[in-house]
This record gives structure tokens, sequence and C-alpha cells, in this order.
């Protein structure tokens, strides 16, 4: 396990890094969710590649949060394969064949993977450096000075140097969020998933969060799988967007092509009606 | 006519009566220690994911509910004849008041949002870790004032252990009384010490209420 943070220092990197090619990242293979009768996706086939930053956009109910949540393990699949790093993540081998994978294999995993929630969710009963250690320590086995010092340095990129020995709730929206994603940094994942991560902030607070995903969308290979309704953020850090429609990409481009002239109808709508709400 | 009111017989029964209070202080102190433990592992044995362990914990829980403590007691100390009346009463009472509190840590831990599930999980903290480190903490904190309450309660439960001869005070007020043909001096002190006891103890459960903002 590497011990050094992904994060470089910000004054290394200017441009976003070049893709590497091979394995994708993510894979979904023919992915079917069902929430009972409501099938939400509808035998989806995508791939991220490795370093790759990609939006998904669409109306509410299209799907996007439950492909972050399916990649974080939080919902199962009812049928299809993902695929993290050419590896099974739904399923497992055995003898051959792909099984169901059980809370043993997937708790392996899932280490890969980070996510950042739409309601920041830090532990209340910890204090903030707490929150950021935690998993560090007891998942990785990093010992607990190291931890504190990387948690230090991660709350440092976030803005938060001077909140390590607050709890949460005394914290704003806004800086909740940062330690949220300083907490999922501290895990080192190769993919970290945003979902709606400034939706719960107030405006004036929303800034801030975007502006520290910014820099670390320029700095780092993270791949990113984001679901946003702040259209300029994400035409500013993605690769590509995935437009969702009912379970299904409806259309999919460079964020230029998609925001500039979208070719399907649906896509057309659904801009408009999200930058006129601006 | 007699004195309605013996200062004398009531000095005399004071130093018996305080022996006795300390019975009854240990009992709840014990009984509170299995009640507050085992209540935490029934909650928790009620939420496997094995339903061949959450049929009979669920039954047992039931099954001690519906029935009055001080059956339960007379039956275990017939049973286990071997046993000291103490011990037997501290477990009985304990093991009566755990049910309870089983259901108090249940509500507990289903009132930690999902969030806080779910932030764990994609932490990767293995099960036991975001029991002991996340979520129980939560959930105990919200409800300190709810078992503190079962507490005072089961405190004032501790007398049924006089019927199997557990020399706490009740018992000590009883003996006392017949041996000198006399309640009332003993009865009333031994109201107001239970008094005494609880009165601040519920000011304190209730302060507690107020700073966790119930």
């Amino acid at each position: 396990m590497a011990t050094e943070p992904k994060i470089p220092d910000l004054s290394e990197v200017d441009t976003p890094p070049n893709l590497p090619t091979g394995t994708p990242m993510v894979q979904f293979d023919k992915v079917v969710k069902r929430f009972g009768d409501n099938v939400v996706l509808d035998h989806l086939d995508f791939s991220v590649e490795q370093g790759e930053r990609v939006t998904l956009i669409g109306p509410s109910g299209s799907g996007k949060t439950t492909i972050l949540r399916l990649l974080m393990t939080l919902e199962r699949i009812n049928d299809g394969v993902i695929y993290v790093e050419g590896q099974p993540l739904s399923h497992m081998d055995r003898g051959g064949k792909l099984v169901p994978a059980n809370e043993r294999y997937l708790s392996t995993v899932r280490k890969k993977i980070g996510m950042v929630f739409q309601q920041f969710n830090l532990f209340p009963n910890m204090k903030v450096l707490e929150n950021v250690i935690e998993a560090p320590v007891h998942v990785l086995g990093v010992p607990k000075d190291e931890a504190v010092e990387r948690a230090k340095k991660l709350l440092d990129l976030v803005g938060l140097a001077d909140r390590v020995g607050q709890h949460p709730t005394s914290l704003s929206g806004g800086q909740q969020q940062r330690v949220a994603i300083a907490r999922a940094l501290a895990m080192q994942p190769d993919v970290l998933l945003l979902d709606e991560v400034t939706s719960a902030l107030d405006p004036e607070l929303v800034a801030d969060v975007l502006n520290v995903l910014r820099d670390i969308a320029r700095t780092t290979t993270i791949t990113m799988l984001i679901v946003t309704h702040e259209m300029h953020f994400a035409r500013d850090v993605s690769n590509r967007i995935l437009m969702f429609d009912k379970g299904r990409i409806v259309e999919e481009g460079a964020p230029d092509k998609i925001f500039s002239e979208p070719e399907n109808d649906r896509t057309q709508t659904f801009l408009r009606a999200v930058l006129e709400e601006r | 006519m007699p004195k309605v009111w013996d200062w004398d017989l009531a000095g005399q029964a004071l130093p018996l009566l305080l022996q006795g209070f300390l019975v009854t202080l240990a009992a709840t102190v014990v009984a509170s220690v299995v009640a507050i433990i085992l209540g935490l592992v029934l909650a928790m044995l009620r939420r496997t994911r094995f339903a061949a362990v959450r049929a009979p914990v669920r039954a047992f829980v039931e099954f001690v509910r519906s029935t009055p403590v001080m059956v339960q007691l007379f039956a275990v100390y017939v049973v286990f004849p071997g046993l000291s009346p103490f011990t037997i009463g501290v477990t009985v009472l304990g093991i009566h008041y755990a049910t309870y509190m089983s259901e108090v840590y249940r509500a507990g831990i289903d009132g930690v949002p999902k969030g806080q599930w779910e932030a764990a999980t994609a932490l990767s903290l293995p099960r036991g870790r975001t029991w002991r480190a996340v979520i129980l903490p939560q959930a105990v904190r919200n409800v300190l004032p709810a078992l503190g309450n079962y507490v005072i309660s089961m405190f004032k439960d501790t007398p049924f252990l006089a019927v199997i001869t557990v020399h706490e005070m009740v018992f000590q007020a009883t003996t006392f009384g017949g041996d000198h043909f006399k309640y009332l001096e003993v009865f009333t002190m031994a109201a107001a010490i239970f008094l005494i006891a609880s009165y601040p103890t519920s000011l304190l459960v209730r302060r507690l209420e107020k700073r966790l903002g119930h």
C-alpha cells in the first residue's frame, strides 16, 4: 500500500494529466437496477478511463445517483456486471464463474473507491481530525502519527487546517463538505465519486467547495465520477459528459460539444431548463 | 392512648434501614450493569442478519416482558436453590430490565441517520468498527436519558427482592415492623430514603435530557 498521498504539491501540475490507455477504471456491463417495478438502469453500458473525469447529467430520477451508489456498493445490482480496474465489483470469481460478491470480497474492492455525499455524512461524534484519520488508521493500518500528519496536509489542502480540533457540527455546511472531501481523499482512492456535493449548501458556500474540487482535479490523476447541477463546474473539470434519461445514456461527448451544440432533444431541453434556473 | 409516631422507635430503626439501603444500592448498581450491557447485546442480536438468532431472541424478550418480575424472581429462586438470593435477585432484575432497555437501544440505533452507515461503508470501515466507533456512540448518547429513567425505575423495584429474602431496605423495614408490631415509622422512613435518593437522580436525568435537546 502506497503511503504517500496522491495529492501532489498544488504548484506542480497546471494542465489536466494525459489520460493513460488500457484497462478502464470503471466499466458497466449491461447493468440493470430496479427498485421494485421501477427500472432505474436498463442494461447500461459505459466505461470510464483511468484519470478521466466524467460528469453525469440529466433530470432527477434518470439514474445518475444510482450509478454512484452501485459503484460505492451501497446498492446491489439486479443484472449485469460492474468492473473496477478490470476486477468485478458486483461479482467475484468462484471456480471460473462469476457469482454475486459477498461482504468480505466487497470490502476489499471498495477500498479503491471513495465517495462524497450530498449531506456530508461526517461522524458527529468525532472531531474533524478524527473523521479524517478514522479509516486510514482502522482500514489501511496506517500508524496514527503518520495518518495525523497526512490528514493535516489534506485539511490544509481544503483550507481547514485551523479546524482540526473542532466538532463537525460547529462548522458551516461548506466547511463540513470540505472535511468530507479530505476524509474521502485520505483513503487514497483510485476513483472519487461526487454525489451532488453542493446541492445541500447555501449558495454563498458553493464556490469554496467547487474551488477545492477544481484544485484536486487539476493537480491529481484521480478518476472522478461527478453528479452535479453546477454546469460551469462540470464544464471546467470534465473530460466527458454523459447525458442520462430514464436509465439510459442519450448523449455523450466533450463538455464543449454537449454544452454548446447538444444534438439530442432531451439534452437541449434539459440544459435549457437547468441554465434558465440560474 | 398510644403515640401515633414514636421517635425512639424511628431512631432504633434508622441504622437497620441504612444497612438495608446499602444492599438496595448495591442491587441497583449490579442489576443496572447487567441490564445496560445485556440490553445492548439483545438489541444488536435483534438486528443480526441471521434469522435463526433473531427469532429466539425476540421470543425471549417478549416472554420476559410479558411476565411479572416477582414471578420470575420466585421461579428462579425455586429452580436454583444453590444460588444466593442476592445473585438471583440482581440477575433476574437485570435481565428483566435488559429486555426493556433493548427496545430503548433499538430506537437509538434506528435514530442514527442512514447516511452514517453509508459513510462508514464508503470508507470501508469493518462492521465491528462501524458499530463501535460510529453507530453506538451516537445511538447511546441519544437514549441516555431513557436508560437513566429505567435505572431509577429499577431502583424502585428492588423491594421485590424482599420476597426472595434479600436483606434490602424494605425487607429490613418489614422485619423491624413485625418485631415491634409497628410499621408506620419504618415504612415512612423507608419511603423518605427512597425519595431522597431518587428525586435528585431524576432531576439529573431531566437536565441531561435538556442538554441533549430532547
